[in-house]
């Protein structure tokens, strides 16, 4: 049974004084590389130039914000639950009196840390979130030195006040 | 008063030519990582200083600053003495090759020479095999076993390859009746050796290969194989001596390819300028020669692969060392019957 039309009839005879010379095929490798001098070369020079992602990447999380600058997330623990890598941790914390600017509801997170090298990225505490909390973006997790320094604080993770450094999610939400 | 201002002629010629041995084979570290990026479609290194020109220094710099380390069990003094041969003997070999037309300066010929012996091909010669013994007592001390394993391939290889080498430049000593290089170059003024004898070149360019031990016959050293070879345990700047000293043999097989078989200093329409500026712009021409065959040396590297040990010295005793005696013999009846 023929697979495919590529297959090639192997054959074992005896090469013939030009291929026994080798002379001949090593000018034709070296026409090859000598062509391969002038071609654009395919790097990207990456701190510098960045290659575009894709629609559907999932990068480094945000904690999103409210339009009025009010931190979205209730430290219901629905994304911890669902992280099949167990990344997230999430100690709760009841919001004070004069405390109604910083966070949305009664119940925010006082701790929330993302170990982005138990991370695997597949977007499913973005799924589970009821409140618009956390979503994943398009940048990407930085290396670093130390173990520790892969352990986003909530202070990594949340966008800033600021209008303009809130951090663009359309795309994923478009997605949803 | 002449006979000193020859002595620091020499002197100075001397120093100038080990600066620029130095400089070509840092740059050729450079220029290798060059061609072999865009060979490969790639950039190369391009970070370090305006399109990465200052990389062979950062690379030295890196070198030096390495952690000295000798293995345990190793004989501490040929381990030291190992890279230093190696180094010592690549530097020694250009010291025949003429530079230039000799120039006359107030009535005083200066040959640009540093050393113009009357055996200047066995010279060479007997550099290139001294430089054989850096890599074997360097492979040897190191008390490891696959040093130890390159070292015996590098002594095997650089030995049956040196007897096809020698046997193939033969016709041109025939053709010049003399070993001098400088007696070589001149009797290249009209015609140049490649075309008088074709495949005495391709030869003796096959053994610059396997003595320089660059890919195809870079068996020696066999990442795949050996780990590093004969240089396995060596860091820091000893090993930087042994790659170095990798790429000055190449600068010096380059000069000694073009001056045996490309006419050394001499171009095509030599005679019609006058001679202060012929005699300088030899210069340039052996050197552009000389860089010509070290881009051929590298573009070969990132074109073909290793041979196989068999193979190698199949190549070397079965098929370079006949067709090398067969070409005297020819030669020999030509020059005695014509």
């Amino acid at each position: 049974m023929q697979l495919t039309n590529r297959s090639k009839q192997v054959s074992n005879k005896e090469m013939t004084f030009s291929e026994r010379m080798y002379l001949p095929a090593i000018a034709g490798g070296l026409r090859v590389t000598f062509s391969h001098m002038f071609k654009k070369s395919a790097t990207v020079q990456y701190p510098e130039q960045v290659r575009e992602h894709s629609a559907v990447f999932r990068g480094q999380h945000v904690l999103k914000r409210d339009a009025e600058g009010r931190e979205n997330c209730t430290a219901c623990g629905l994304c911890a639950v669902a992280c099949p890598a167990e990344a997230i941790t999430i100690e709760a914390a009841e919001r004070q009196k004069g405390e109604e600017h910083l966070y949305r509801e009664e119940k925010y997170a006082a701790v929330y840390d993302i170990n982005m090298l138990r991370c695997i990225f597949c977007g499913l505490c973005e799924e589970a979130c009821p409140k618009d909390a956390i979503y994943l973006t398009d940048r990407i997790v930085t290396s670093n030195y130390e173990r520790a320094d892969f352990i986003f604080h909530k202070e990594d993770l949340v966008e800033a006040v600021a209008l303009e450094g809130r951090i663009d999610i359309t795309k994923r939400k478009k997605d949803k | 008063m002449i006979l000193l201002s020859i002595l620091l002629f020499k002197t100075g010629l001397a120093f100038t030519l080990f600066l620029i041995t130095l400089g070509i084979a840092a740059y050729s570290t450079y220029f290798e990582r060059k061609v072999a990026a865009f060979m490969q479609d790639r950039v190369g290194p391009n970070r370090a200083g305006p399109l990465g020109l200052l990389q062979p220094i950062a690379d030295g710099v890196k070198m030096i600053f390495k952690e000295e380390h000798r293995p345990t069990g190793s004989n501490r003094i040929l381990f030291i003495l190992g890279p230093s041969i190696a180094m010592l003997t690549a530097l020694m070999t250009t010291a025949v090759v003429p530079w230039g037309k000799t120039i006359t300066i107030g009535g005083t010929a200066y040959s640009l020479q540093v050393a113009d012996i009357n055996v200047g091909i066995l010279y060479v010669f007997g550099v290139v095999s001294l430089g054989v013994y850096g890599i074997l007592i360097g492979g040897w001390s190191s008390n490891n076993k696959y040093s130890l394993l390159g070292a015996v391939r590098a002594s095997s290889q650089m030995i049956s390859y040196e007897l096809a080498m020698g046997l193939s430049i033969i016709p041109i000593i025939l053709g010049s009746s003399s070993l001098q290089l400088s007696d070589i170059v001149v009797s290249q003024y009209e015609v140049w050796n490649i075309f008088k004898y074709p495949l005495g070149f391709l030869i003796f360019l096959i053994c610059a290969f396997a003595e320089t031990n660059r890919t195809p016959f870079d068996l020696p050293e066999c990442e795949t194989e050996l780990v590093g070879g004969y240089h396995t345990e060596y860091t820091s700047m000893k090993l930087g001596f042994f790659l170095f000293s990798e790429y000055v043999n190449m600068f010096a097989s380059s000069a000694v390819i073009s001056t045996l078989f490309f006419g050394g200093y001499h171009f095509p329409g030599m005679s019609l300028l006058p001679e202060g500026i012929a005699a300088i712009l030899g210069i340039a021409v052996l050197f552009g020669k000389i860089i010509f065959f070290i881009f051929f040396f590298m573009w070969i590297r990132w074109t073909i692969p290793r041979f196989r040990y068999d193979q190698l010295m199949r190549l070397g005793w079965q098929v370079l060392m006949p067709m090398a005696i067969l070409l005297i013999v020819i030669y020999g009846a030509i020059f005695s019957f014509i």
